[in-house]
């Protein structure tokens, strides 16, 4: 028996530029960026003061108060994003047994404000101050446990951690499921809510960070000779990733066929990628050969684009080195460039804007881009979204660790 | 504000319920507790009383007359 096919039935997207889908796609192709000087903790002392918050999150249109408060920001994030993409995919879970619904939604980091705030009141009051709730609410796989709870999904669940490939993993786990029969429905991507104080010291401290806090808007510059570093953002990305036939009677709207999925690690450095984008190509190309296509089909890349010095080279020197000549005529585009970097949700929303581009055949920019620089050399689609035939897009993910992920989609007809 | 109320108003707040629903016969279970709710509801009894509550007393602890009554007379042996 033939494997079977998995399309792309439902979005959600909660990020620094708003909630939803369309408000996202709007200020995306406008070229808006979503970062600011933090607000949820006086950045002060922090040499990068900057970061991408969501600002119009209410999680109580979602969920009761009661059942928020037993869960940290990321698991907030992971239950509206997942009731934002059922509801946009149309599907009613009570046409299904819920053991064929299988929850794929991975964090990089988890519940690290609840870590933060109990560890306060571990030292300040002692080990009997500390709340119940803490290890339900810090662990990571608590995005997909409360969102199969607040759905009643039996089937598949867990959560994968590999730092900023987590959600494009758990899209491509959720690729893996439908195919071996093993769920009709997966509710697959990712979460994050780390801008906290200790994370950021913690990014900083490493130096990955953009510095430019007196013009955060013009931070993120991925591919840019000027860019000096990523900036921090949160939020999540939400895909219904269906079985085709099953996707097909009940006659849903479909964004795309979910067609390759590719992984390798760099087993290099902790943080630092393979200088010659081993890893990197190595993840293409499994996505390419698991796709069954060939190169001449891409005609649009997300990047990982974070805008470090080290990613941006690198991974220009992977397209390269996969795509060739071609290379140069693909449109590549990094969303962080207008929201930062969501870590682990970050691969998931990516490809959901991916989609996009396929829906509406138009390639968001990469703005900020000024000054080039001679070791990016590639169509970055610099400052001005462009109307571009988009069939097959391939998304990169990279993850600290040298996690790297990449998805292919394909416009279904 | 006297012991019941703060009592009534703490559980209210934690379990997102009507402080009406709060009968004095009311226990945590029908208010949809489970047993993290309830560590937590000890934990901010204890913030709130400024008490320290055994395990093994919170165990007897059911109904919401069972808390106002504990803590009252916690607080005159004081």
């Amino acid at each position: 028996m033939p494997p079977k096919r998995a399309v792309i039935t439902g979005l959600s997207l909660i990020t620094p530029l708003g909630v939803g889908v369309e408000e996202n796609w709007r200020k995306l192709l406008k070229g808006e960026s979503g970062i600011g000087r933090i607000t949820s903790f006086d950045p002060g002392g922090f040499s990068t003061q900057i970061g991408g918050e969501v600002k119009d999150f209410n999680y109580e249109d979602y969920m009761d108060k009661r059942e928020a408060r037993r869960m940290d920001r990321f698991a907030q994030f992971s239950v509206a994003a997942a009731n934002m993409a059922l509801t946009d995919a149309g599907l009613d879970l009570k046409e299904l047994n819920p053991e064929e619904v299988a929850v794929m939604i991975g964090s990089g980091i988890g519940g690290i404000s609840t870590w933060e705030e109990q560890h306060r009141i571990f030292l300040e009051r002692g080990p009997n101050r500390v709340s119940p709730f803490f290890i339900p609410m810090l662990i990571a796989n608590m995005g997909a446990s409360n969102t199969a709870i607040a759905l009643g999904a039996t089937g598949p669940n867990y959560a994968i951690v590999s730092a900023c490939a987590s959600g494009a993993h758990s899209i491509g786990e959720a690729l893996r499921l439908i195919r071996e029969g093993r769920a009709k429905v997966v509710i697959a991507g990712g979460s994050e809510a780390s801008i906290t104080p200790l994370t950021l010291a913690g990014f900083c401290a490493m130096k990955a960070l953009s510095t430019r806090n007196e013009e955060p808007e013009k931070a993120s510059r991925p591919f840019d000779a000027k860019r000096d570093g990523f900036v921090l953002s949160e939020g999540a990305g939400v895909v219904i990733v269906e079985e085709l036939e099953f996707a097909k009677k009940r006659g849903a709207r479909i964004y795309g066929e979910l067609i390759g999925y590719g992984m390798s690690c760099d087993a290099y450095h902790i943080t630092a990628p393979e200088p010659n984008g081993r890893g990197a190509i190595l993840c293409m190309e499994s996505a390419l050969q698991d796709a069954g296509i060939s190169k001449e089909e891409v005609d649009y890349i997300n990047a990982h684009g974070t805008s470090t010095q080290l990613n941006d080279i690198t991974e220009t020197i992977a397209i390269k080195s996969v795509f060739g000549e071609r290379a140069y005529k693909i449109p590549i585009s990094s969303t962080k460039s207008m929201i930062g970097h969501l870590l682990g949700a970050a691969g998931a929303v990516e490809f959901i804007v991916s989609l996009l581009c396929i829906r509406d055949n138009i390639v968001h920019p990469t703005i900020n881009y000024e000054y080039p620089d001679p070791q990016c050399d590639l169509d970055y689609v610099p400052n001005k979204a462009r109307e571009a035939k988009v069939n097959v897009i391939l998304s990169n993910s990279f993850g600290f660790g040298g996690h790297n992920a990449t998805l292919i989609a394909r416009r279904f007809e | 504000m006297d012991i019941a109320e703060r009592v009534r108003s703490i559980i209210a707040e934690r379990l997102n319920v009507n402080p009406e629903e709060i009968t004095l016969e009311t226990t945590f279970e029908d208010l949809g507790a489970d047993s993290l709710d309830v560590m937590d509801l000890i934990m901010e009894l204890e913030q709130e009383f400024d008490l320290e509550i055994p395990d093994e007393d919170a165990e007897n602890i059911r109904t919401i007359e069972d808390t106002i009554n504990y803590i009252r007379s916690r607080i005159q042996s004081q």
